[in-house]
């Protein structure tokens, strides 16, 4: 029993700051950058077989909450991160952009399997061919279904974005021209 | 014991040999077809008799023929008797220029949304529907998916361009 070695946790470096006794100093946008991505709440708009994917990535084996992610919710104006997962229709895609634009800032969105990022094999007159046409996407997961672990390591891509990111990106000049883009307000 | 056979005679005595064309019998189902001026008249007959009991429209089918000119859309009536464990097809086929055929809402309930999914997917005008609009696609959609007519792709698509595929 004593010769079970346990695993070493990863070490998470700390950002550059000036430390004294009781307190560390940093910048600004390094901490807020820490603390939005290590707490993505993810809202779930789980259409098909990539949502079975990832009620499997939000059980235990598979652990979601692991990366801050505790608290799913279908609300969406107490989600940051909007994660569609499936085959979106023609006529589900006034419905994704209204969930999209209820999202307050900050907010980031994650096209989970083929369909979500291009349509999938489903090139036919009533799927819209990846949601990219009509809201500004983050990261694409790949796959047909992708596995738990891809899922994860798409909400692990979206958490160095998040961190990297300014802290206030909505008034970048690239920003609204991307949201001009799909005639967003 | 309720048999096909019988079903058949009766329903030839009923409507005349013109009435009812062509009884087959596939897999132990009994197929009839009828004509678009009858076909309410047939439904309502053998809902209301009192041994048939035809009392459940279990689907309407669409179908499309592009060969046989004259009669290129088809929809098929599946009927189902519980008392006597009884299943019918009946048949209508009405030309694609001018597909008009009357509404079963009045026999039937449940054809409200059946006949807006045949008018959504194959363009079939049914007269006295309350509402016959699209159900499944978008309203904007100006074509009927389920026809057999396969006009050649948009080349002003930006995606799946060829040089995707190797071309």
């Amino acid at each position: 029993m004593s010769d079970i070695q346990t695993a070493k946790a990863p070490r998470i470096e700390a950002p550059d700051g000036y430390q004294g006794e009781g307190f560390f100093a940093t910048q600004l946008d390094k901490v807020v950058g820490l603390a939005r991505s290590n707490s993505l709440w993810p809202l779930p708009f789980a259409t098909s077989c990539c949502g079975i994917e990832f009620m499997a990535t939000m059980g235990s084996h598979y652990d979601l909450a692991r990366f801050g992610s505790e608290r799913p919710s279908f609300s969406p104006r107490q989600a940051d991160m909007l994660m569609v997962m499936g085959t979106i229709a023609k006529k589900m895609g006034p419905i994704v952009k209204q969930v999209y634009l209820q999202m307050a800032e900050p907010r980031w969105v994650i096209a989970v399997g083929a369909c979500a990022c291009s349509g999938g094999i489903f090139d036919t007159y009533s799927v819209l061919q990846g949601i990219d046409r009509i809201i500004p996407v983050d990261v694409y997961v790949p796959g047909c279904p992708p596995r738990p672990e891809q899922i994860l390591d798409g909400v692990m891509q979206l958490q160095e974005i998040a961190k990297n990111e300014s802290i206030r990106r909505r008034n970048l000049p690239e920003y609204q021209a991307l949201m001009e883009s799909y005639a967003i307000q | 014991m309720l048999t096909n056979q019988e079903i058949a005679e009766d329903l030839i005595r009923q409507f005349g040999e013109d009435g009812i064309t062509n009884p087959v019998e596939h897999y132990g189902l009994l197929n009839v077809e009828t004509t678009a001026d009858r076909i309410i008249a047939v439904v309502e007959y053998l809902h209301r008799h009192p041994r048939f009991k035809f009392n459940f429209l279990t689907d309407m089918a669409g179908i499309h023929f592009p060969d046989a000119k004259g009669k290129e859309l088809g929809m098929i009536y599946h009927l189902h008797s519980w008392e006597n464990n009884v299943r019918v097809m009946v048949k209508v086929f009405v030309p694609i220029e001018a597909p008009v055929l009357p509404t079963m809402v009045n026999v039937f309930a449940c054809a409200n949304w059946m006949e807006r999914e045949a008018y959504d997917f194959f363009g079939f005008q049914f007269e006295g529907h309350p509402n016959l609009i699209r159900i499944l696609n978008v309203e904007e959609m100006d074509y009927f998916p389920m026809r057999k007519e396969y006009p050649l792709e948009d080349a002003t698509r930006k995606d799946k361009i060829d040089e995707l595929f190797g071309r």
